[in-house]
């Protein structure tokens, strides 16, 4: 009798649990999967009603095709990359073969047009560029405008003149400033690339200097009290107290960052023409086939996906690095 | 015994939108080596700023604080502090926290061997040495006031200062805290000035209490010796005839002769919980004392 009713209470359980798990199931899986449906159903009614100079706007569908297309080019172009080492070492083989003395050149690098994926390669690169160059300057002085309230009255003003600058303001100042300083030859580092990095540092800078400061700022009295008492010297005022209190705030600039840092880049691309995505945009724009509109709209949506992803990545840093873990935010 | 430490004529001033707030006003007290030596007074009366005035953390505005013939004007750790709310760093462990005090005070003086050994005898004292791997969110609010006092001892002051060390903890928890102290006092026999609001806790552990009169302008009202022999048993205590008239004489000062009408109502209330998390109010029956006006102090420091 007690054992078939403490059965039956399992069973009960296990229906619960499969129960919430189904639910959750729902919830986590289902719900999400809907509103995306719900969304391409959209998109494809919208896009059926508008009619471009360059065709029809392209709904889910055409931007599939175009986005195969684009992975197919990848492809082809990979090959005849590979194609083309392959036939200057077999020259400089043959070469060697003829006349033992040869002293083969250095291997030329293949000059094909840049591929989709290489400019969203191109864009990662410039952005952390922009970022790190951001950070460094940021968390710096966002730890010593957040310890000395004299400095920060000093740079406020400044930081709220600059912080509302949109990245095409500031890049032509750039474009000219980079050109008159810095003389590329052959093989340095682009131009474009030093141009769209700086306007993303410029760019990015704020959030992160802010966070900074009004974590530094935030570091609870009591602790900074302990520090008093120790008679810990500035460094060590800074590395064990300061800077571990703050992190969490830090982190949270950083992220803001990093998506500002994203965002700025592909209008600066498109305007230094620094070969990443935003290039891509324009010149599909500028291009004006019957794909471009489809081409565009798999760049917009990469766009997107990239960003989430990098923001994820922060996110995961930030719980790695992090002692509070309740202050990690989604 | 030789006055080891010495408050003169201490007064301080604190300016405010509304003006100058004097809170301390000529405090004179003298501290002899070895001596356990609590300040007890309503809210508002300044016990915290005194503290903290001996601490070096606050600057008197006259008078001053004299440690073992030295003038003290800033924080240091022969002065070491036990705050109210433990203060100790939440990303470092139990052993860490304790450690990087130990690592300040002993640089040069200790070895490394030495220091962890040192870092361990300091836990140990406090019964804290199975969790010393934790960090402050893994362990009870009695066992960080607990890693609190290890800190501040292991930094082997000359006074040790508590803010009402006990004051955020319920009151078993308390009561074992307190046990803790005296084994440690009768163990290290430290020079100690505590700040409490807790009757029963002054008199079961101090040599002297020291009664303040109610601010603005506070000062040092009556001093009351605590002549109870030692080891003291709190249980033994509760029938002892002198123990319960010494608890009267400061119940006396505090409610008739420096009764504070206007702050009773508040005694459960707002100005409380918003300083300390779930405190057991209700489980005090002598709490007098509400730090909401020592916060503001603070704030204009």
């Amino acid at each position: 009798m007690v054992i078939s009713t403490t059965s039956s209470r399992f069973a009960q359980m296990r229906e619960l649990k499969l129960g919430t798990i189904a639910s959750n199931l729902l919830r986590d899986l289902g719900l999400p999967l809907l509103g995306i449906a719900i969304f391409l159903l959209v998109w494809q009614g919208a896009a059926s009603q508008v009619h471009t100079s360059l065709g029809q706007f392209p709904g889910p569908a055409q931007v599939l095709v175009q986005a195969k297309g684009l992975y197919a080019e990848y492809r082809e172009d990979q090959e005849r990359e590979a194609a083309f080492y392959v036939r200057q070492n077999k020259r400089n083989a043959d070469r060697l073969a003829e006349d033992p003395k040869f002293v083969a050149d250095a291997i030329r690098p293949y000059t094909g047009k840049p591929t989709f994926f290489k400019q969203i390669g191109t864009s990662l690169k410039t952005v952390f560029t922009g970022f790190l160059l951001a950070s460094l300057i940021a968390i710096p002085v966002g730890i010593a405008i957040g310890l000395s309230g004299n400095l920060y009255s000093a740079i406020n003003p400044l930081i709220q003149l600059f912080k509302p600058i949109s990245p095409l303001a500031w890049l032509p100042l750039v474009t000219i400033v980079v050109s008159a300083l810095y003389a590329t030859e052959d093989g340095g580092v682009p131009k474009s690339y030093i141009t769209s990095s700086i306007t993303v540092m410029m760019c990015s800078l704020w959030p992160t200097l802010l966070n900074t400061a009004v974590g530094v700022t935030s570091v609870s009295s009591d602790l900074v009290n302990v520090s008093r008492v120790l008679r810990l010297n500035w460094l060590r005022h800074v590395r064990s107290i300061v800077l571990p209190a703050s992190v969490p705030m830090i982190f949270t600039g950083l992220r803001l960052s990093l998506s500002t840092a994203w965002m700025v880049l592909i209008a600066a691309e498109m305007l230094a023409q620094n070969p990443g995505l935003g290039k891509f945009v324009w010149d599909e724009f500028q291009n004006g086939s019957s794909d471009s509109l489809g081409r565009i709209m798999v760049a917009v949506l990469t766009i997107g996906f990239i960003g989430y992803v990098l923001d994820r990545c922060m996110l995961q840093c930030q719980r790695w690095v992090s002692w509070d873990k309740q202050a990690v935010q989604r | 015994m030789a006055t080891l430490l010495e408050l003169t004529q201490v007064s301080i001033e604190f300016k405010t939108p509304k003006g100058t707030f004097k809170a301390l006003d000529n405090v004179n007290l003298k501290i002899a080596e070895g001596e356990f030596v609590s300040l007890i007074g309503h809210s508002g009366c300044g016990k915290s700023t005194v503290l903290n005035i001996v601490a070096g953390l606050l600057h008197a505005t006259t008078g001053g604080v004299v440690l073992d013939g030295r003038e003290v004007n800033e924080p240091g750790p022969e002065r070491a502090v036990v705050f109210q709310n433990h203060s100790l760093l939440p990303w470092l462990t139990a052993y860490q926290n304790v450690e990087l005090a130990v690592k300040e005070v002993a640089r040069g003086k200790k070895s490394r061997a030495e220091m962890k050994a040192w870092i361990e005898h300091n836990l140990e004292l406090v019964h804290m040495s199975h969790a010393m791997h934790k960090r402050p969110s893994e362990i009870s609010g009695g066992m960080k006031q607990r890693v609190g006092i290890a800190r501040a001892l292991a930094m082997e002051p000359k006074v040790l200062l508590m803010d009402e060390p006990f004051g955020a903890l319920d009151a078993l928890t308390r009561a074992h805290l307190q046990d803790s102290l005296m084994e440690i006092q009768r163990d290290l026999n430290n020079t100690v000035i505590m700040i409490t609001h807790d009757v029963d806790e002054a008199v079961l552990l101090s040599d002297r209490i020291v009664m303040m009169t109610n601010g603005p302008s506070a000062t040092v009202g009556e001093i009351l010796d605590i002549d109870l022999p030692r080891p003291r048993n709190r249980l033994q205590l509760a029938d002892d005839a002198h123990y319960n008239h010494l608890r009267h004489e400061v119940l006396r000062f505090l409610y008739e002769k420096q009764r504070k009408v206007d702050d009773f109502p508040a005694a459960g209330g707002g100005a409380k919980s918003a300083t300390t998390v779930a405190e057991p109010v209700d489980a005090q029956p002598n709490v007098v004392d509400i730090k909401s006006h020592e916060l503001k102090n603070r704030e204009v420091a």
